[in-house]
């Protein structure tokens, strides 16, 4: 596979783009490997690659049962951040970003990471103080690029907003993290799925897992569609059908619901919008960003009711558009490109599961809520490590599927046990 | 949009409605052992397919009603109040 690089990219466009290498093997799968990861998403991808680029480990397979970027990795609106306060996600959060930061070196792949500034608008007193008791947390604990700014800072880095005094929700100043940002999703899968194939890592795609074969404690084998797989370890990490392998593993209930969540883009427009900025005020919630092809990308709430389907309901459409022109009424005329609904696995708590299971070899990584794009190189890191070692690091020790019955629950919207809440 | 045959106002879009969760959900007795609660509180099957869950027509009679949904397909098989003595009531029981 030809590395990219500055030369590289210089020689192929002199020769007609003709030299370039396919960027991931198609193999047909083995009949056994040490690790199997099950889902092909960005956090299967980035567990795959650390289990061998950090622990060694070769003879590892990723099975996912489309293409890859197809699920989640490609229903997302790309925004990383790691402006958590509660303890164990603020940790957790900010290693994520310190691994975004290298990342396009790391996988020699172009991410396309752009550190734009998270910008969360604040529109009383009240969330002012709110955001300024976490957000000195955060500078107290490893986040230092995270800031409380005034109306005037806010009206020169952010001019388009609706700062009229009649606002329905006039704004008083913004809780910002300025390291905070987006990626290219694709780029993300296939900057992770290549480093890993290059590392050895089988990618599977087109084979979905149809059976799990138990005895006793142990999953022994995976039946798919390209035949059945033995595994010395195996992951799960299948964004919005964990319930469904679960229960295929015979494994009962799970802290879990699946849950729709929607987002859209906008025709392209030229350069509007430098920054992520969030707005949310009561049962009203809104985030948008500019992608560098100039689509306005944004969304709001979840669907509120449970589902699996992958497509979107109208409501949703209207209270965005309405969340949209309180905020941002110059996009009052811009068309609607595309709409689309990923399926996520929401949690009692708003946060994640990445620990071991009542199964000995099973492994599991799931409930990633609302937002789990930002949290996959952290994701796949210590998924990768509680792989290898076969105990949780002390960076994950608490997430994990008991933390309810321990009375801990790592609840960072303070909404309690209702998943459709936890947005 | 899903519409939802109220069994009082008849069938209205869900945006009318708040969705209240699992209906398959049997809280237990108060005094109930702690893991009984942890497990009726945080535990689901999260079915793909037809479950039972809780709505309630806020826009509407504000009625708590039992609604069995398909979670992929999203068709309604059927719809009753929650309360069983006045979903007997509307069957035309006692």
């Amino acid at each position: 596979m030809t590395r990219f690089s500055g030369w590289n990219v210089l020689w192929q466009g002199m020769t007609g783009q003709k030299g370039w290498s396919r960027q991931w093997r198609d193999p047909q799968p083995k009949s056994h490997y040490d690790v199997i990861i099950v889902g092909g998403g960005l956090h299967g991808l980035a567990t795959a690659y650390y289990l061998a680029s950090n622990h060694g480990i070769r003879n590892i397979a990723v099975l996912e049962k489309s293409w890859l970027g197809g699920g989640n990795a490609g229903r997302n609106t790309t925004i990383v951040r790691s402006n958590y306060a509660r303890p164990g996600n603020r940790e957790f959060y900010e290693h994520s970003l310190k691994l975004w930061e290298n990342l396009s070196h790391d996988l020699n792949y172009n991410v396309m990471f752009s550190q734009r500034s998270h910008i969360a608008l604040l529109h009383s007193p009240g969330a002012i103080d709110g955001a300024a008791r976490n957000y000195n947390t955060m500078r107290l604990t490893g986040t230092p690029d995270a800031e409380i700014w005034d109306l005037d800072r806010l009206k020169q880095a952010v001019p388009h907003l609706n700062y009229a005094p009649d606002a329905r929700f006039p704004i008083m100043g913004a809780a910002v993290q300025t390291r905070a940002g987006t990626a290219r999703h694709d780029a993300v899968a296939w900057g992770y799925a290549r480093a890993a194939d290059q590392l050895g890592v089988d990618i599977v795609q087109n084979c979905g897992v149809t059976g799990i074969v138990r005895e006793a404690g142990r999953i022994t084998a995976l039946e798919t569609p390209r035949g059945r797989i033995t595994a010395g370890k195996i992951g799960f990490s299948v964004a919005g059908n964990t319930s469904r392998l679960w229960t295929m593993a015979g494994l009962g209930r799970l802290p879990i619901e699946s849950h729709k969540l929607q987002a859209f883009v906008s025709e392209p427009l030229k350069p509007l919008l430098d920054q992520v900025v969030v707005f949310g005020m009561g049962g009203s919630h809104f985030y948008i960003s500019q992608s560098d092809k100039g689509g306005m990308v944004f969304g709001g709430d979840l669907d509120w009711y449970k589902s699996y389907a992958q497509r979107g309901n109208l409501p949703i459409v209207q209270d965005v558009a309405e969340a949209a022109m309180s905020v941002m009424p110059c996009l009052g005329r811009v068309k609607l490109l595309r709409h689309w609904a990923g399926v996520v696995d929401m949690s009692m708590d708003g946060s994640h599961f990445i620990c071991r299971t009542p199964l000995d070899n099973l492994y599991l990584n799931t409930g990633w809520n609302y937002g789990g794009f930002k949290a996959s190189p952290a994701s796949g890191w210590w998924f990768a490590d509680l792989i290898a070692n076969d105990r949780p690091a002390p960076m994950i020790a608490n997430f994990d599927l008991k933390r309810f019955e321990r009375g801990l629950q790592i609840d960072e919207r303070g909404a309690g046990p209702d998943p459709k809440l936890h947005g | 949009m899903i519409r939802i045959p109220c069994p009082f106002c008849g069938p209205r879009d869900h945006a009318e409605f708040s969705y209240g969760g699992d209906g398959s959900i049997t809280y237990p007795a108060l005094d109930a052992p702690l893991e009984a609660w942890h497990d009726a509180v945080f535990l689901r099957v999260n079915i793909c397919g037809r479950q039972v869950e809780t709505w309630q027509h806020v826009h509407g009679c504000r009625l708590w009603l039992k609604v069995e949904r398909d979670t992929m397909s999203h068709e309604i098989y059927s719809v009753t109040p929650a309360d069983p003595a006045l979903a007997k009531v509307l069957e035309g029981g006692e």
